[in-house]
């Protein structure tokens, strides 16, 4: 059953050839939901527009909804809102200086993003990087996934009604800020990795914050999980709700916590190892249910796993340099750039020109962020300026998951759904 | 160039080599990773033997390339993972730059969907075959494709409709 021809009953105000597409899209997309009642007497179907402004969104992610009742029949998703042509703005820029534009895309965690555009240009060209940054990295990153599964926690159990868990995580999320300012020197867009290392080493009031929230987080954990592992309500807001089932998943190419919660154990850390994730002992949590409540014991148990991972990486981080020494693939010391003349030509050179990886060299590696696999391509035409730089971000292929695991769910679930599935528009739109 | 291939990387070259031998074009690597390319009118049946024969279930990613002033312009390129043996290989086709088009591989890999609808909205190649061929970041209205070298960076003035900025006053 359709409703037929929404486009003569809609009087867009404001782009118009756009939205009359979407709707005429909806109109046409396949739905399984079978119906006898042509007629529909009661007038129960409706084409409901959530968003870009609305509040569970987590952004500006636009729904429109075909509902029959409370059940919605079919969804289309309209992104692009944000979109800012990062990838075209870093044709445009140094490796370096791109670094930044990385931070706003996936603006939850943004540490994570830098790691992963620093690690991507270092294997195009073949820059070493010391053993110490590779763990202050992996420390970083894993503070990242904390940080974003916190909103991701504080947000999804408001969506499903319960308001002062917002206020708890959100306390532990100033930790983290507060950590991130004594490490880099920013509280939210960190910029702190560099092209063959980190700016700066982990100061001993760094190392002591770190060590002290790692000691006292795990105890909020659990008080988080005691509070809803059995909670009648949330459990029955979040069971059965946003079914993505084991053997759809990898077709429709869902990816992080969304996939393990599918069943699938893929996580970059796992099997294609970068830094030194190879060298610390940590589990890939999954769950075989793939509705909303796998994935939050999936996200859950990531935090706690990612605990374990930043006590490892404090153990048996060597001493020693924090960025390559080599003048051409990295940025000389602060020491060196304001006592001598090399150090300051070798900065002059990697600001102007930057790092220039060998031409027609073509690279991809990925790094498991919060959201799941994020990649970067580059390609590159000798010059300090990438000829092409495509992000492979992972809202963008979950948000993908969502607008078909939405048909013939309640009206009510789509909210919990979408935080269930934790998009984030910066990165998804680019 | 000599190619370093793992066992999987070598089942898939051999496959393709015998079986698609005139539509194998080259296989490189570059950087660790390796690429094939392919003619574009064959991309359904290397792109349905790769899932069925050689295991390469999951679709990273499809992204598009500007190859400005060489010919045969504008290069698609997929993503594809084997979960068996964690093997990733990137399939490679080139299209005109006068009305490019070539087949949806949607119908293999339903996750090509949206990125098929990013790769026409940033370029322009066209997908046929496609369930839904939309812009995916930009309204319909925009006329332009903003990844194609040619395209200002600081964009086209007025190509965008903007909101009024006193929404009452029509």
């Amino acid at each position: 059953m359709k409703v037929t021809d929404i486009n003569s009953r809609v009087n867009p105000q404001f782009q118009e050839k756009h939205q009359r597409s979407i709707y005429k899209s909806l109109e046409d997309k396949h739905t399984t939901i079978e119906d006898v009642d042509i007629d529909d007497p009661l007038n129960a179907k409706m084409i409901l527009n959530m968003g870009p402004q609305h509040p569970a969104t987590h952004g500006v992610l636009r729904l429109v909804l075909q509902l029959r009742g409370e059940t919605i029949e079919k969804t289309k998703l309209d992104i692009g809102y944000l979109h800012r042509g990062v990838e075209k703005i870093a044709e445009n820029k140094t490796y370096q200086e791109f670094m930044p534009y990385t931070d706003r895309m996936d603006y939850l965690s943004p540490y994570s993003n830098n790691v992963a555009l620093c690690t991507a240009v270092e294997k195009i060209a073949n820059v070493e990087v010391p053993d110490r940054a590779h763990y202050i990295r992996m420390i970083g990153c894993e503070l990242a996934r904390i940080s974003s599964h916190l909103l991701w926690l504080g947000t999804m159990v408001m969506d499903a009604g319960a308001i002062s868990f917002f206020i708890w995580t959100f306390r532990e999320r100033e930790k983290i800020y507060d950590i991130m300012d004594q490490i880099a020197g920013h509280r939210f867009t960190v910029s702190h990795s560099r092209i063959g290392g980190v700016a700066n080493d982990l100061t001993s009031d760094a190392s002591a914050i770190i060590k002290e929230f790692i000691t006292k987080f795990p105890k909020e954990l659990k008080d988080w999980h005691g509070l809803l592992d059995r909670n009648r309500i949330f459990i029955d807001r979040n069971e059965n709700v946003g079914v993505l089932e084991t053997d759809k998943a990898l077709d429709i190419g869902a990816t992080g916590p969304v996939l393990r919660a599918s069943g699938f154990a893929v996580d970059q850390r796992i099997i294609a190892p970068y830094a030194k994730y190879d060298q610390v002992e940590f589990e890939v949590p999954t769950r075989l249910e793939g509705d909303n409540l796998a994935r939050y014991f999936v996200r859950m148990e990531e935090m706690k796993e990612s605990i374990r991972i930043i006590q490892q990486c404090l153990d048996k981080m060597p001493k020693g340099p924090i960025r390559s020494n080599n003048a051409k693939h990295a940025y000389p010391s602060k020491d060196e750039v304001y006592y001598s003349m090399e150090g300051m030509i070798h900065d002059f050179m990697m600001t102007d020109t930057g790092i220039c990886p060998p031409e027609g060299a073509e690279c991809y590696h990925a790094v498991e962020s919060p959201k799941g696999e994020l990649g970067y391509y580059i390609q590159s035409d000798g010059t300090g300026h990438p000829w092409r730089i495509k992000i492979n971000t992972p809202s963008f292929r979950n948000l993908q998951v969502l607008e078909n695991i939405l048909d013939g769910e309640m009206v009510a679930d789509t909210v919990v759904v979408i935080g269930g599935v934790d998009p984030v528009m910066g990165e998804a739109d680019k | 160039m000599s190619l370093d291939l793992n066992e999987t990387l070598q089942a898939v070259v051999d496959g393709l080599s015998e079986n698609f031998s005139d539509k194998l074009i080259e296989v490189y690597q570059s950087s660790g990773d390796t690429f094939i390319r392919v003619e574009a009118d064959s991309i359904l049946e290397i792109s349905k033997y790769l899932k069925e024969k050689q295991h390469f279930v999951f679709l990273c990613d499809v992204f598009g390339n500007d190859r400005y002033t060489s010919d045969e312009r504008f290069e698609v390129v997929y993503n594809l993972m084997n979960l068996r043996t964690q093997t990733r290989i990137f399939v490679k086709a080139r299209v005109e730059e006068e009305n490019p088009t070539i087949e949806s591989v949607s119908s293999i890999w339903k996750a090509a969907g949206w990125n098929e609808r990013e790769v026409y909205d940033m370029f322009g190649v066209r997908f046929e075959n496609h369930p839904d061929l939309r812009r995916i970041f930009m309204p319909e209205d925009f006329e332009y494709f903003p990844m194609r070298k040619e395209f200002p960076l600081l964009g086209i003035p007025g190509s965008i409709e903007l909101p009024n900025t006193t929404p009452d006053t029509e």
